[in-house]
């Protein structure tokens, strides 16, 4: 099975590097963070249009009306919210007066 | 399976989106370019997903139910997730992170059980495991996120919620679970039975998992379940072979376990005893007992506008009750005014302030506070001693000073240095303890008076207070 070796490669040196970029976000974002990676997971989504593919029976259509549903609220939802926040984030030097 | 040109094309552009949302994540390191980094990651995402598209319709061999369906479902889904997440208040931002936790979990499972149950010949081995586990991580955080959801948002019988015996209830659906992804594996000719039965005991054990853990530790337990959920889409990665599923799956996993590692350090406590849950709660009495002694003194408004006014700087420190009054904008505004009025002004944020991590940043930013004005623990408790101000918002075990003492619950947790400020104020809604249970002995300190009541009302007394002194 050299296919799920290579993805399970995949899967540890994603982790990886996962680990090592969140690692340097400051304390401050960690908000947005978290809601941005909540959306990422959202990539769900790709899964559910490829099962979708071959779907042929009423249970398999349940599932993927409900999957799509879930999955595009997750994805669409986390990033519309996290640019809210983040348009929020101002600095001191840039926008003194500039705010109402 | 033989490759064909599309498979390779996909192949690249689902890597090159996985590429964009490790971009993404990596602007996050700065708020200047934290927003482009969102805007990438949405990118790759919408790049993927057309790619998928693309391929669906290419290939060719589908049905037109089910294309119509998935579209309908995703138009559906953003109309649910773009109304929630114009409409959500910053405040409520934990329950919302919490609900799409939820979603995406319930996607993710869905995936995996489709890919076990929808095909007429039984799945191999590898398939098995790998949904299986989607399967069940999938449940665990839908049901988990949910309740968190509930506990968050406050709603009455999510609160009320007790579970005796909890562990028994832990051990038991954990038991359940495991032994039916085992029978799955093992007799997959009863797929249907095995899988259900997983689906079933993983969401109740993402009940049993979640209710006995107390809402101010829902921080870790929202991380953690994000890094399930990440998992669980990475398992549906390897189940269906997608790279771009098994790649963003590892980053949310990871980004997950991170930050809930992060927050259990920040309350010095193992991250298995936060998951554990019960913190507080009745065993606390043996802190009150040797707890501090004396009184606390209380103040007026008007005595703390011009203490506030007669400063050369002044510390805020804002904790969940600052989230739960909605009185971001007139900490905001009181901090305005001093400045104006040529005071330093300076917010100090404990890691585990609020109910998600970076939580009062959030709500501070939203209040139009300068993100370079907010300071972290380890920056500012070398200022409080200069400090002639300290004002405590709805803070109050991340300030307590027995945690420097062995033997509390509080012990070892790191802690903002209030009471080293020559003067503390703590704004609070009435005697009651913190979440760990224990009397706070920062209140009766010489230094410290309090101001009792509601922050939002409490503030913009002091508000009006220190205008009528400046006038």
């Amino acid at each position: 099975m050299p296919e799920l070796v290579v993805s399970i490669t995949l899967f540890i040196l994603a982790l990886l590097i996962g680990i090592e970029v969140i690692g340097k976000v400051p304390a401050t974002l960690h908000t947005p963070l978290m809601s941005g990676a909540n959306s990422i997971h959202g990539i769900v989504i790709v899964g559910v249009v490829i099962v979708a593919a071959e779907a042929n029976s009423p249970l398999s259509y349940v599932f993927i009306f409900l999957a799509a549903v879930l999955g595009t609220m997750n994805v669409v939802g986390g990033y519309v919210v996290t640019d809210r926040m983040l348009e929020m984030f101002k600095s001191d030097k840039k926008d003194k007066g500039g705010n109402k | 399976m033989t490759a064909t040109p599309i498979d390779i094309v996909a192949w690249f552009v689902y890597v090159l989106a996985s590429v964009m949302f490790v971009m993404g994540l990596h602007y996050m390191n700065s708020p200047k370019t934290a927003r482009k980094g969102n805007f990438i990651s949405a990118a790759g995402m919408v790049l993927a997903v057309a790619m998928a598209f693309i391929k669906l319709f290419v290939t060719g061999g589908y049905n037109w139910i089910a294309v119509g369906l998935l579209i309908a479902g995703i138009a559906v889904g953003a109309i649910a997730g773009v109304v929630s997440a114009k409409k959500v208040k910053m405040t409520d931002m934990p329950q919302l992170v919490s609900v799409f936790n939820t979603v995406g979990g319930g996607a993710a499972a869905l995936v995996a059980l489709n890919d076990i149950l929808a095909s007429d010949h039984t799945p191999n081995l590898v398939v098995l495991i790998t949904a299986g586990l989607g399967v069940m991580i999938g449940s665990v955080t839908f049901t988990g996120s949910l309740i968190a959801a509930g506990k968050l948002q406050g709603i009455g019988f999510v609160k009320k919620m007790r579970l005796p015996g909890k562990s028994v209830w832990n051990v038991l659906f954990i038991v359940l679970m495991l032994a039916s992804f085992v029978m799955l594996c093992v007799f997959p000719e009863q797929r249907l039975l095995w899988s259900v039965l997983t689906t079933v005991f993983a969401l109740c054990y993402g009940l049993v998992f979640v209710i006995p853990i107390g809402g101010a530790d829902m921080p870790v337990v929202i991380s953690v379940l994000n890094a399930c959920t990440g998992t669980a889409v990475a398992m549906s990665g390897l189940a269906i072979d997608n790279v771009a599923l098994i790649v963003a799956g590892a980053l949310v996993g990871a980004a997950g376990v991170t930050l809930s590692v992060l927050m259990s350090q920040a309350m010095n406590r193992p991250l298995m005893s936060v998951l554990a849950g019960g913190f507080g709660g009745s065993d606390a009495s043996t802190g009150a007992a040797d707890g501090p002694e004396g009184t606390m003194k209380e103040t007026t408004a008007d005595d703390v506008a011009v203490q506030l006014v007669y400063a050369d700087k002044v510390i805020f420190v804002p904790g969940f009750g600052l989230a739960q009054a909605q009185a971001q904008r007139e900490l905001a505004d009181l901090g305005e005014l001093l400045k104006e009025h040529g005071v330093e002004v300076e917010y100090a944020i404990h890691p585990v302030a609020g109910r998600m991590p970076g939580h009062m940043n959030v709500l501070l930013a939203e209040a139009n506070v300068p993100y370079d004005e907010l300071v972290d623990l380890d920056d500012i408790n070398p200022q409080f001693p200069s400090a002639n101000v300290s004002l405590v918002v709805g803070a109050n075990d991340v300030t307590n000073p027995a945690a420097r003492k062995p033997g509390t619950p509080v012990s070892g947790m790191p802690i903002l240095d209030v009471d080293k400020s020559q003067n503390v104020v703590v704004m609070k809604r009435g005697r009651g303890r913190g979440y760990a249970g224990i009397e706070n002995e920062l209140y009766f300190e010489d230094n410290t008076q309090m101001l009792f009541g509601d922050a939002k009302a409490g503030l913009q007394a002091v508000i009006a207070a220190v205008k009528e002194l400046l006038d």
